[in-house]
């Protein structure tokens, strides 16, 4: 055994008792359960193109075919104003993590219901569930680097100094869904109208962002309230740091503050609802 | 908790709200037209099925008070009992007395309402063989899946992983994605991990219903010496044999207590007895205590022989008659009255609903009205019957007016005269049903059979004479 106190141990004893109250996350258990993860995310990962003719391949042709899309509607024929710089450029620095993000939202969001079979027959720290795909959509993110890499390459562009701040906003990206994740697979398992709801709510999402427009289009008077959006802050960084522009702050620390909120919020209410999971399948 | 307890439970309750009752939608113009009408009452309706604030889940006291209210399903009440390690423990109990809900809360899988129970060691249950098993992951990925699921390291996989792949003889299929191996195999590599990576307490709840007759007698042993090495097992099962060969203790379950506590002796036969009180006749003279709602109420069900008398044995080369009598209160409702026969397993048989177009579809005057239904001989197989009875009004308003589980019970008896399906075959002869089929076998080698064609004998005769 690991450790002599751990849950996992021989002599270790196992309180089962009505939950209530408030709890964050039960770290130890957690941790625990640390190899149960990396099989779940491992599982994922492998499975998911799995019986496909062009593999991993999908995960650049999801963006690339979004990219070029928008670089004709938006780009060509509606000629929206980008600061000067390419549209496709533009639009590919932003659509890379936002297809990350939207990945794993949906597919975090649907996880518990997904995973009902489970969730029913066997037990394990259940928050695992709507983290997992979270840590394994990053494979595909990993890839669509590429995609980043090869128009900066394509246009000339040196992100430099600015690339240092890249760990921050990838973080950002990966709490934004984690946190809505968290709140939607536990109101989905109660009330399936979360899965409707879904397919609208990413739509409205990315243009609530400035993905296909330029942020700086935004009236001085609403910055504030627009920003509270955490996407904004996701793109505008990432745009910041890969373009070489200066950070634009005002757009993101609202957002860094709003993540921390949804995630924080996300766990106490999973919990929260945890123990009724079973009872509503 | 005392050193020597594996598993120690106090005043563990478990309280379902039930249903919201459906109203029956004919299209998706009258279902979204109530949708619009009423989301703010259908958050109202989902969000009190969890809430038990106003209901007293501790004290004793009000007890009485909460036993009166319909929406409220106690599946577990107040049970308590403590397991010595090594124990092996069986649990018994017909379908809803609370042997699944006491082992889901004890595997974590949901939370008691009340109550708690403490264990010591960790805990694999295998509540259903390959739940965690992924379809279009390898054999060995999923034992380690399995694995980790159960609680362990992966290095702790690593160094029994030979002895389960062992165990459950898939060494060929290793790499082959789950989904490609048949259901026998499944079963084999998820009780094999089981077994071999938990625990201190394993909880086995009837999963050895499926697989093959060797494979079973494998689980068995693997069980006993699990209990030999001082680990606890949570065990139940319909099967009562298994039951006392295997345990130590056995459980009785019943309205979601524990009715009977014991040897395992003692308390099986406790548990089989208790089904003989089952009879062949329910009649309810009352019709206000009758089962039943606004529309129909039943007022009597029986089974009965080829003169209408009531009986509760029958031979298995004669026909069955399910005779219902119930009471239509309201006139203008169309109904679909029904029963199903179940075995002691409780596993149906068949279900079977009034079609006689006289009456199927159609809305019925309101009145008394009693149908036989006739099940033929060397329909069912030896065994008690148990029948469930329900009548659904179907228009205009979907619902079910009454469900009555086991109303009443009957034998079915083969008196191995040498005409039943089983001939003169004396031994077990499976399956759940057992009609008598028309066997018709010819020889078509054309050889030359034990018995010749007399036709053959006389021409050959006729040239020896000649």
């Amino acid at each position: 055994m690991s450790s002599s106190n751990s849950a996992l141990a021989k002599d270790a004893i196992t309180v089962i008792e009505p939950v209530s109250g408030w709890r964050l996350l039960d770290r130890k258990e957690l941790a625990d359960y640390r190899d149960l993860f990396f099989f779940l995310v491992f599982r994922d990962i492998k499975v998911l193109y799995a019986q496909t003719v062009l593999g991993f391949s999908w995960a650049l042709l999801n963006p690339l075919i979004q990219i070029l899309i928008f670089t004709v509607i938006f780009g060509k024929v509606a000629q929206l104003d980008t600061d000067g710089i390419p549209y496709a450029l533009f639009s590919t620095v932003a659509i890379v993590p936002w297809t990350y993000m939207s990945n794993a939202m949906s597919a975090g969001s649907t996880s518990l219901v997904a995973g009902q079979g489970m969730l029913g027959k066997i037990y394990f720290p259940r928050v695992i569930f709507p983290i997992t795909p979270i840590l394994a959509k990053l494979v595909d993110f990993v890839i669509s680097i590429l995609l980043i890499i090869a128009a900066l390459m394509y246009y000339g562009v040196w992100p430099g100094m600015n690339l240092l701040l890249m760990p921050l906003f990838v973080l950002m990206m990966i709490a934004v869904p984690l946190g809505i994740s968290l709140w939607l697979s536990a109101l989905a398992i109660r009330y399936r109208d979360v899965k409707f709801a879904m397919p609208f709510v990413m739509r409205m999402l990315i243009y609530s962002a400035p993905i296909v427009y330029s942020a700086t289009k935004i009236p001085e008077s609403w910055r504030l309230v627009y920003s509270l959006n955490p996407i904004v802050g996701v793109i505008e960084g990432f745009r910041a740091c890969l373009l070489g522009s200066e950070v634009p702050w005002m757009f993101i620390l609202p957002g860094i503050f709003t993540s921390v909120l949804l995630v924080v919020g996300g766990l106490l209410y999973f919990h929260r609802m945890e123990k009724v999971f079973v009872d509503v399948i | 908790m005392k050193k020597n307890l594996a598993i120690q439970v106090e005043n563990l309750s478990k309280v379902y709200r039930l249903g919201v009752e459906d109203e029956s939608r004919d299209n998706l113009a009258t279902a979204m037209a109530s949708f619009f009408r009423n989301p703010i009452s259908n958050y109202r309706r989902y969000r009190s099925l969890y809430d038990f604030r106003d209901i007293d889940t501790v004290g004793t006291g009000s007890a009485a008070a909460s036993d009166d209210r319909k929406d409220i399903l106690w599946a577990l009440r107040d049970v308590s009992f403590d397991v010595p390690k090594g124990q092996i423990l069986g649990i018994v109990g017909r379908n809803g007395a609370g042997k699944s809900t006491l082992l889901k809360i004890l595997s974590r899988i949901t939370a008691p309402t009340s109550g708690r129970a403490l264990i010591q060691g960790r805990v694999g249950s295998l509540l259903e063989v390959g739940t965690g098993f992924h379809q279009e992951l390898s054999g060995r990925e999923n034992v380690y899946l399995n694995g980790t699921i159960l609680g362990l390291r992966k290095r702790q996989v690593d160094g029994l992983f030979d002895e389960i792949v062992d165990f459950a003889g898939v060494e060929k299929f290793l790499d082959t994605p789950v989904k490609r191996y048949s259901s026998g195999m499944k079963v084999r590599l998820g009780f094999a991990v089981a077994a071999h990576l938990s625990p201190e307490v394993l909880i086995v709840d009837e999963v050895l219903a499926v697989g093959d007759a060797e494979f079973k007698r494998k689980c068995l042993g693997k069980m006993e010496s699990i209990g030999e090495e001082g680990r606890t097992i949570l065990f139940v099962s319909h099967n009562m044999p298994q039951i006392t060969r295997l345990c130590n203790r056995v459980l009785m379950m019943q309205d979601g207590s524990i009715a009977k506590d014991g040897g395992p002796h003692e308390v099986v036969e406790a548990y089989l007895s208790a089904g003989k009180h089952r009879v062949a006749l329910r009649e309810w003279p009352d019709a206000g205590e009758a089962p039943g709602g606004e529309v129909a109420r039943l007022r009597s069900i029986s089974v009965r022989d080829e003169n209408g008398e009531v009986a509760d044995s029958f031979d298995i080369r004669r026909p069955i008659t399910v005779q219902i009598e119930f009471e239509c209160l309201q006139r203008g409702h169309e109904m679909m009255p029904g029963f199903s026969v179940c075995n002691e397993e409780a596993q149906v048989i068949f279900t079977s609903v009034d079609i006689e177009p006289r009456w199927a579809g159609k809305e019925r005057d309101s009145g008394h009205y009693v149908a036989r239904i006739t099940i033929p001989g060397n329909t069912l197989t030896e065994g008690t019957m148990l029948i469930n009875t329900s009548n659904r009004v179907m228009r205009p308003k979907e619902r079910l007016e009454y469900f009555v589980r086991e109303a009443v019970a009957f034998q079915v008896i083969d008196t191995l005269q040498g005409d039943s399906a089983r001939g003169h075959y004396l031994g077990d002869l499976a399956g759940i049903v057992r009609p008598k089929l028309d066997w018709r076998t010819e020889r078509i080698d054309g050889a030359a059979s034990s018995a010749p064609d007399p036709g053959v004998i006389a021409i050959a005769g006729k040239k020896a004479s000649s």
